[in-house]
């Protein structure tokens, strides 16, 4: 079932406070995975393949590289369960 | 580099986590007062398994209380037992002012991260590949916590895991001690660490029939050195110690708790499990430990032995010590600390060195527990019931620690 940006935002949130510590109200639209938030591409692999069994929804490796912001996430994943 | 070949080591800081306390002064307390870390496993794997061993030593503090949930996370629980210890140990010697470029660590682990590799062993084949952590590969190397304590400290003159079964921690003591000689460091952190509580391990130990079966007296059941004893139990923790060469220590007017004066070590060469029977190879490590720090057996008051509480073993280090030392072994009173803690594994060595080392300056060496009939075939002072009371003046102590394989190493502990 498709959920609303926000949610998916919520849920992303948390995942990334589970794997990196990362205060949840942190985790916003424009920051960038890497510069803002300080996570790397080991981190990140944990957290696609979370948000993957999370949303219901299959993130390709090759994609992952083009989820630059928390946005490109966030819309990713709504596209990817509609 | 510096030579620091004439120069006394000594020791500034202590860290442990062990099965009765989650810091040295709490395991060092409940060690005085004959506590036992030992109880039921509460697992549910030991029924789903159907183990017969059903009683462990298992950590008194969860380390999530201790420590940043995302730590507990990226490191395998033998590698947060050693940066919890060793935090401990570098807090304790009041986190000395050291060029980063000669600070050491030593962390040594009998198996590492089993944890992490058999939980995701059960990953793969349950979930597919792509729910493997991608921190998997450095959380199971047995050098994860020697690598995590480096790098929390900041230490560059070398970071080394010491592998060597159940004589890993006093390995790593023993190699940070030639580390500071050899001029590559004036500081150097070093224990061990280990955390098996998985019913694989406890499997391959059953196996072995190396394990205590006496599920219904968890607390009775590490018992060295008495009739009854029928193996040991596993234990899990780590402990870790803070060396610097005696000029850096007293130039920052550091604490000295005792001396690391020398180290023996030795291998059989004789069977991958059993002890030889005759103990030479482990009087010799002894013998050497002693020379090593320049002294004499009739300097040595104290041992804290082995002594792990299984039919063979106990058997073999009283022998070896009364071939290394003879009628001179009448005066070194022997603390059996695993009838309290357990068999820490590749932790064993160091929280035992950590043991002799408050024993020499304290003073106070601790009694063994759950010594009711005393096995003819051992030929010791094993202290029990009262803790005793060390002489005052210029002391040293012995810590035993042997490991599967025939590894052998002794360390002397002198009074400063």
């Amino acid at each position: 079932m498709a959920q609303s940006e926000k949610e998916i935002l919520d849920g992303l949130a948390e995942i990334v406070n589970e794997e990196t510590g990362l205060d949840t109200a942190s985790v916003e639209l424009d920051k960038s995975f890497t510069d803002d938030l300080d996570i790397d591409s080991l981190s990140m692999m944990t957290i696609v393949v979370n948000a993957e069994e999370k949303f219901g929804v299959r993130i390709p490796d090759d994609e992952v590289k083009n989820l630059k912001t928390v946005r490109d996430a966030v819309s990713f994943i709504a596209g990817a369960q509609s | 580099m510096t030579s620091n070949s004439e120069q006394r080591i000594v020791v500034t800081g202590l860290g442990a986590t062990t099965p009765v306390g989650g810091n040295v002064t709490e395991t060092w307390e409940a060690v005085l007062a004959g506590t036992s870390g030992v109880s039921l496993m509460t697992f549910p794997w030991v029924e789903t398994y159907q183990l017969p061993v059903k009683i462990a030593a298992t950590i008194k503090q969860a380390p999530v209380d201790v420590m940043a949930r995302v730590e507990v996370r990226r490191l395998d629980p033998c590698g947060q037992y050693a940066l919890i210890a060793a935090r401990e140990a570098w807090a304790d010697a009041a986190t000395p002012e050291v060029e980063p470029e000669r600070l050491g660590v030593v962390i040594g682990t009998g198996i590492g991260g089993v944890h992490t590799l058999l939980d995701q062993w059960d990953t793969l084949k349950e979930k597919g590949v792509r729910r493997i952590f991608p921190l998997a590969v450095p959380m199971l190397i047995v050098n994860g916590p020697a690598a995590a304590v480096s790098i929390e400290l900041g230490a560059r003159a070398g970071a080394h895991a010491p592998v060597s079964a159940c004589s890993s921690g006093a390995e790593a003591i023993g190699f940070a001690l030639e580390m500071i000689r050899s001029g590559r460091a004036d500081v150097v952190v070093a224990g061990g660490t280990e955390a098996a509580m998985h019913p694989m391990p406890i499997a391959g130990f059953t196996a072995m029939q190396a394990l205590s079966t006496r599920n219904d007296e968890p607390e009775r059941a590490s018992r060295p050195y008495d009739t009854g004893r029928d193996g040991f139990v596993l234990g899990e923790g780590a402990a870790v110690i803070v060396l610097e060469t005696e000029a850096h220590a007293k130039a920052r007017g550091a604490r000295i708790y005792a001396e690391i004066a020398g180290v023996g070590i030795s291998s059989d060469a004789y069977h991958i499990a059993a002890p030889d029977p005759e103990g030479a190879g482990a009087a010799r490590a002894m013998r050497d430990a002693v020379r090593a720090a320049g002294l004499s057996p009739s300097d040595i008051v104290h041992i804290n032995a082995h002594a792990t509480s299984t039919p063979v073993g106990d058997v073999a280090e009283s022998k070896a010590i009364r071939r290394a030392f003879g009628d001179e072994a009448d005066h070194m009173p022997v603390s059996a600390t695993k009838s309290m803690t357990g068999h820490l594994l590749g932790a064993a060595g160091a929280l035992e060195t950590v043991f002799t080392i408050l024993a020499v300056h304290h003073r106070l060496a601790p009694a063994t527990i759950n010594l009711d009939r005393f096995d003819p075939a051992i030929s010791l002072d094993v202290i029990t019931g009262e803790n005793r009371k060390m002489p005052a003046g210029d002391i040293a102590a012995l810590n035993n620690s042997f490991g599967f394989g025939g590894h052998n190493l002794a360390l002397t502990i002198r009074s400063v």
